[in-house]
């Protein structure tokens, strides 16, 4: 039988070569969707396969890398990515924002901010914006040719008629370097402003799609928006819950079948590290007494 | 209080210990071995090596048991080991008018040279459960014959030695097969592609597109102009060797449509093709795919392009059956982030439709 033998993050040097190549297209137009060969992972596509290969393409031996999943580094498949790149790389893994140089996110943007040499490698399902209101790919990518995104102000201007403000909530349409309209990933609205200006480089990765798309750091990201209906973050209106913090995205949790629930954030190493240093929320367990039951 | 959910990486462990316990089933029940699977359930084992693009049925096998007998699952362990893979070069292309046939019929004409070979088939055979195979059953030997060194030239060929039906375009060999593994699709794609697309395409996929072309979605008029299953050998030119090298036989089945072609102002009306191809017995698969492979050709063809199975976007975009069940499954992992933010924007919006609607009343009972 062909026993299988895998290479350092698992990736053939070949196909890193050619991601390397996708990548280093997508920083010199930022925004821009680049094709790529994208390859057959051994997790499922729709489950980070695009943030995998970027992942895998750009990590070193002395990276340290901490995978997050709608901002936490203990969801499962942040766990099993993070287990991957443990086995096929042996890179040393964090689930601290600041010790990481390579941070894998799906949905989120880390609260505490990030610095120069950092990389945040998003996994994208739908890397094209236009995709639900023109479905063909043939003909979003000539929109995008053109600069043609008429069609996108005219849905947040239907949404405003109708609504009085813009009806998305997430995967909130950006324009990055004043040229292409791009997909955030489905990061709530609330992390669009993080992109802007960020001085670690942002790296999109689409497997099933086969693109890459990236900003480089310091770039202008705007969320689209009308002078007279500007862009607003959401944020459920309470501090957290855990350590008191006003300034997060908060997860919501049902604590009981009546009705009663409690908002704590969703970034739990922010989370944790304000703990530490001894921030208390309304239900905070006691220090040194997580596991206690009843 | 409320602590919040750890131990994730223990949950995935254990889960897995779980699955490979269910998956062994009863251990008083004897294991399933490789050569079991292969020998018995042999038209499974085609299908992962044809949906997995990899023709190796010892893996197809493993593929299966790993995966329970769910063979999306299983062709998906086979894409990716078969995505780790170093490339060597690509074989001559294999030639079917020589195949070492096994089964080979035609439905547009009642003889042909070489004679129609049922073979080993489904076809005829009453839908009725057979309680012998139960336990134990003994079939009896098949009937034998010498072989007959008759050639069995495809059915097309005869065609197009009339000019009935359009030339099979000619190899180049200067011209590279694409191949959307390596490279990523994009549109319009060519025939080479899509056919690569069709042949990894999910079964069940195509067969409801070829059914639906059927019943007048793009209709396109078939015949069953040839079906043949057996042997075909595999060559490799070795550049270094300066000669051809056999590399061994594969099993192939193959599937000729023959479609009508009203011909335009500038070509006599002819018959068109559409073509299936695929590793081990794998008619409905073939049959199905010629279909979609001749609706693909409309735009080539210069007819109007107005049902799914004749839209190449459409239909290339959504028959990977390990990228769709990737994406439809992904549903399952945790989306609590957007679904906070919807869920926030849905109590906005109801507010506002409620104080919308109670404005009015209130007006009233003011009046």
């Amino acid at each position: 039988m062909n026993a299988p033998a895998y290479n350092f993050a698992y990736l053939d040097e070949q196909t890193k070569r050619m991601i390397r190549r996708a990548i280093l297209k997508a920083i010199a137009i930022p925004g821009y969707q680049v094709p790529f060969a994208s390859r057959e992972m051994p997790m499922p596509y729709g489950w980070g396969t695009g943030g995998v290969q970027v992942t895998a393409a750009i990590l070193g031996p002395q990276d340290v890398l901490k995978v997050i999943d709608q901002g936490s580094d203990d969801t499962t498949n942040a766990i099993s990515i993070r287990k991957f790149f443990g086995k096929t790389a042996g890179v040393a893994t964090t689930t601290s924002t600041t010790d990481a140089t390579v941070i894998q996110t799906r949905h989120r943007i880390p609260e505490a901010p990030l610095h120069a040499g950092q990389v945040l490698v998003y996994q994208v399902p739908i890397p094209e914006p236009l995709r639900f209101l023109e479905p063909r790919e043939t003909e979003t990518r000539r929109m995008h040719a053109l600069g043609e995104y008429g069609l996108m102000h005219v849905k947040l201007y239907e949404d405003i008629a109708r609504f009085g403000h813009i009806a998305t909530s997430y995967a909130y349409p950006v324009k990055v370097n004043a040229r292409y309209v791009m997909d955030p990933s489905p990061t709530p609205k609330f992390d669009n402003p993080k992109m802007d200006n960020c001085p670690a480089l942002q790296l999109f990765g689409a497997g099933r799609e086969k693109r890459i798309y990236a900003i480089p750091p310091h770039t202008d990201v705007v969320s689209l928006d009308f002078e007279d209906h500007p862009f607003t973050r959401y944020r459920f209106d309470a501090p957290c819950a855990l350590c008191g913090a006003g300034d997060s995205y908060l997860d919501e949790i049902v604590t009981d079948d009546k009705g009663s629930r409690m908002f704590v954030c969703s970034d739990t190493d922010y989370c944790e590290s304000r703990q530490l240093a001894g921030h208390r929320g309304s239900e905070s367990a006691p220090p040194h007494k997580e596991r206690a039951h009843g | 209080m409320y602590v919040a959910v750890k131990g994730g990486e223990r949950a995935i462990e254990n889960a897995h210990r779980l699955l490979a316990h269910e998956r062994r089933g009863d251990r008083d029940v004897p294991e399933l071995s490789l050569a079991q699977i292969a020998e018995q359930l042999s038209l499974g084992v085609d299908r992962v090596m044809t949906e997995g693009s990899l023709y190796d049925r010892e893996l197809a096998a493993l593929a299966i048991k790993q995966a329970r007998g769910d063979l999306i699952e299983a062709i998906f362990l086979v894409r990716a080991f078969r995505a780790t893979l170093p490339r060597f070069g690509a074989t001559d292309p294999v030639n079917t008018g020589e195949m070492q046939v096994r089964r080979r019929i035609s439905s547009t004409f009642k003889d042909i040279p070489g004679g129609q070979i049922l073979g080993p088939t489904f076809d005829y055979t009453h839908r009725l459960l057979d309680p012998r195979l139960a336990d134990g059953f003994v079939p009896e030997q098949p009937e034998t014959s010498d072989v007959t060194q008759a050639a069995t030239p495809r059915v097309t060929d005869i065609l197009g030695r009339d000019g009935l039906i359009e030339p099979s375009p000619a190899a180049d060999a200067d011209a590279p097969v694409g191949d959307l593994t390596r490279e990523p699709l994009s549109f319009p794609a060519d025939r080479d592609l899509r056919l690569q697309n069709l042949a990894r395409a999910d079964e069940g996929f195509l067969l409801a597109l070829g059914y639906s072309s059927q019943r007048g979605y793009g209709r396109n008029h078939p015949f069953a102009g040839e079906i043949r299953f057996g042997e075909v050998e595999v060559e490799f030119f070795a550049e270094d060797a300066g000669f051809v090298v056999p590399l061994g036989s594969i099993e192939l089945t193959e599937c000729q449509m023959v479609n009508q072609f009203k011909g335009s102002a500038t070509e006599a009306p002819c018959f068109t093709r559409g073509y299936g191809l695929a590793f081990g017995q794998s008619e409905r698969k073939t049959m199905s795919m010629a279909l979609v492979d001749r609706s693909l050709r409309a735009r080539e063809l210069g007819e109007e392009v107005i049902a799914p199975a004749q839209d190449e976007e459409f239909v290339m975009s959504h028959s990977d059956n390990v990228q769709a069940t990737g994406f439809v499954e992904h549903l399952k992992l945790p989306h609590y982030v957007d679904f906070q933010s919807e869920l926030g924007l849905l109590r906005k919006l109801r507010q506002e439709f409620a104080e919308a609607n109670e404005a009015p009343d209130m007006q009233e009972a003011a009046e």
